[in-house]
């Protein structure tokens, strides 16, 4: 780690939607969709952000991306700061990142063949030479293991497995170093998913791309990403290699996280607890941990204080006040 | 287990068709299985295999150009595909049988009240308002909701995806039902609030001695809540059997392949070469025989034979032709 710098720096990051008053209205809090997140990507390397549905995943993806401008907090890309400028300056600044849509078939344009889709990518980010469009795009299309005669193919004619390789074909054509994945196996087929992430794999390895793969599916994570940051309501409350994580969870949240994922064991229903109730909402956090209304290890130091990431072992930190305490639990 | 009862819910050979205007899509293909008393058995396919149509099928729902072709649907000695629909709609549905839908966010009607809809599902059947409406809030206890009775005067928008999936949990059981069927209850939900509803259904299917049919794509979650399970493929019922067994020695090819794409399983990503064939077209004899690595000439002749193992483990695969006759 402390060889090789960072690709992608991102240093407490917050960001903030809605909040302020309306017009003679009552002043309304801010939701913190992500609420000073800072983590590191290496070149060549996979980190899974891996959360349950409101927890902040895509806000920071997207705020990385530069679609969204972050409230506070610092973005490196390559040495260089990219953060804190508007919109349109951080998507300029940043286009070595791109991102690759949850479901691709929603975002091809069904009256335009896939040729079509893909030359554009590349017409829009000024490859002006025909020839070179359509090379680049041949090349790209059997990477993903489709063939060239898909150019001429239009989406509905492709299975959900397929639309997925366009869409990461239409996007790895402009050559990315960083690609962020938003759930980029969900709604597939276990048989199917099992093909996509083969091709996301080889791709990788190939063509040296760094992935942000963000994911609620942690077996897919595990299969899939060296590093693993676990977000609950707009925190990283633990991270770390993926190894380690997945063998020594340390949060509470990351424990029960786990442990609800379900295996192949016939009636380990009884044994697993449940985490109880919902997440609160997170225009309410502030200066404590924000799994302390569900924690089955809380005190009373819980609510009073913010629990900053500690080192829990080699690169691995997490964001809890009484790890060592739940640890003898754990293991007693 | 369970080894000489009759099952309460039997369907045998059931085929439906769907007409298309590309033609007559035939969605089941001789599907067969046996839900026990009390247990709760597993439906588990890929999307596309008919695991819903075979739903609706039960409950009289089929779409408007799809029609039972073949088979039988046992209810008790009732075939629900020839009892007449004032009996469907009165005894049957939201009776006999309770449903639980896949999407708790889109189930409820959004501009009513949960206690106008969940009281209107009892009222078209018992009648005495003032017993309903208590029998409801007692329903919502029993699925672990918080603040029961204020729940009734709230709307759908102010329930978590967890909590409407317990409103509509309570409303399949208010007729009190034999039966229970479950539409990948879980599937729009996240894993922790996955975990709590199974653990609530398990408990309701065990304190109610409930059976349920639940249907899932998940391999994983079947094992952990069902008892039995049946294999589905493009339409056909490849294998049923105990969850343990079907688990530890899977003998259809596809349910091999199938598991082994699961994660906990196989250390190479390796997926099933090749696609599902369209129901308008589908190959003749076992489906799967286009993608099978052990498939030969005799898999397109006919559906072959169900075979019955050991521990009450079932097969339809010429593999296991030769145990069968011996």
């Amino acid at each position: 780690m402390t060889g090789a710098r960072a690709l992608l720096e991102v240093e407490d990051i917050v960001t903030l939607y809605g909040g302020g008053r309306k017009f003679l209205g009552r002043p309304r809090p801010a939701v913190r969709a992500v609420d000073g997140v800072g983590l590191a990507l290496k070149s060549g390397e996979a980190l899974g952000l891996v959360g349950e549905s409101g927890c902040g995943k895509t806000t920071l993806a997207k705020t990385i991306l530069g679609l969204i401008r972050e409230s506070a907090g610092t973005l490196r890309l390559d040495g260089k700061t990219v953060s804190g400028v508007s919109v349109r300056q951080a998507r300029l600044a940043r286009t070595t990142i791109q991102y690759v849509h949850q479901d691709p078939g929603a975002a091809l344009d069904p009256w335009w063949s896939i040729g079509h889709a893909l030359e554009e990518a590349l017409r829009i980010h000024g490859v002006t030479d025909k020839g070179e469009r359509r090379r680049r795009v041949d090349d790209m299309l059997e990477a993903v293991g489709l063939d060239s005669s898909f150019r001429s193919r239009y989406p509905h004619e492709l299975s959900g497995g397929q639309q997925r390789r366009v869409g990461l074909a239409r996007i790895l054509v402009l050559r990315p170093q960083i690609v962020i994945l938003d759930e980029p196996t969900s709604g597939l087929d276990l048989s199917v998913q099992a093909t996509v992430l083969g091709v996301l794999d080889g791709l990788r390895k190939r063509l040296g791309l760094t992935y942000l793969f963000v994911s609620h599916d942690l077996s897919v994570v595990k299969r899939m990403c060296e590093q693993v940051a676990i977000m609950y309501l707009g925190r990283i409350v633990e991270m770390g290699p993926s190894e380690e994580i997945f063998a020594r969870p340390r949060h509470p949240y990351t424990r029960a996280l786990l442990a609800a994922v379900p295996r192949l064991e016939p009636g380990s229903l009884h044994d697993t607890p449940a985490l109880p109730g919902d997440p609160p909402s997170n225009s309410t956090a502030g200066d404590n941990c924000v799994f302390q209304t569900r924690c089955a290890f809380a005190v009373a130091t819980c609510a009073q204080v913010r629990p900053p990431l500690v080192s829990v072992g080699r690169q691995h930190t997490a964001a809890c006040v009484r790890l060592d305490e739940i640890e003898t639990v754990a293991e007693g | 287990m369970m080894a000489n009862a009759a099952p309460l819910l039997a369907i045998r050979n059931l085929s439906v068709t769907v007409d298309t205007d590309e033609g007559e899509a035939m969605i089941l293909d001789r599907a067969s299985l046996s839900l026990m008393p009390g247990s709760i058995h597993g439906v588990v396919g890929e999307s596309g295999c008919g695991k819903s149509t075979l739903m609706r099928a039960i409950l009289g729902i089929l779409p408007k150009r799809g029609r039972a072709t073949e088979g039988r649907i046992l209810l008790g000695d009732r075939d629900l595909l020839n009892v007449p629909l004032a009996v469907l709609q009165n005894e049957i549905r939201g009776g006999q049988i309770g449903f639980i839908p896949q999407d708790p966010y889109q189930a409820l009607n959004p501009v009513f009240r949960v206690g106008t809809q969940l009281l209107e599902t009892t009222r078209s059947k018992a009648g005495a308002e003032g017993r309903a409406e208590a029998n409801i809030i007692s329903l919502l206890k029993s699925v672990q909701l918080p603040d029961p009775e204020g729940a009734l005067d709230r709307y759908p928008h102010q329930f978590s995806g967890g909590q409407r999936q317990r409103l509509l949990i309570a409303a399949a059981l208010a007729s009190s039902p034999a039966i229970v069927l479950a539409d990948e209850p879980t599937t729009a939900l996240d894993v922790t609030t996955q975990l709590q509803i199974l653990k609530l259904l398990r408990g309701l299917a065990e304190a109610r001695g409930l059976s349920m049919l639940f249907v899932s794509h998940d391999f994983g979650v079947v094992a952990q809540l069902c008892d039995t399970v049946t294999v589905m493929y493009a339409g056909q019922t490849v294998e049923s059997g105990p969850v343990g067994r079907i688990l530890a020695a899977p003998l259809h090819p596809y349910t091999r392949m199938l598991l082994a794409c699961h994660p906990d399983r196989g250390a190479a990503l390796a997926g099933i070469p090749g696609t599902v064939s369209s129901p308008l077209r589908p190959p003749a004899g076992c489906r799967f025989h286009p993608r099978c690595p052990s498939a030969s000439p005799e898999c397109e002749n006919a559906l072959p034979p169900r075979t019955k193992h050991a521990d009450h483990q079932d097969v339809q695969c010429v593999l296991y032709r030769a145990e069968a006759e011996a």
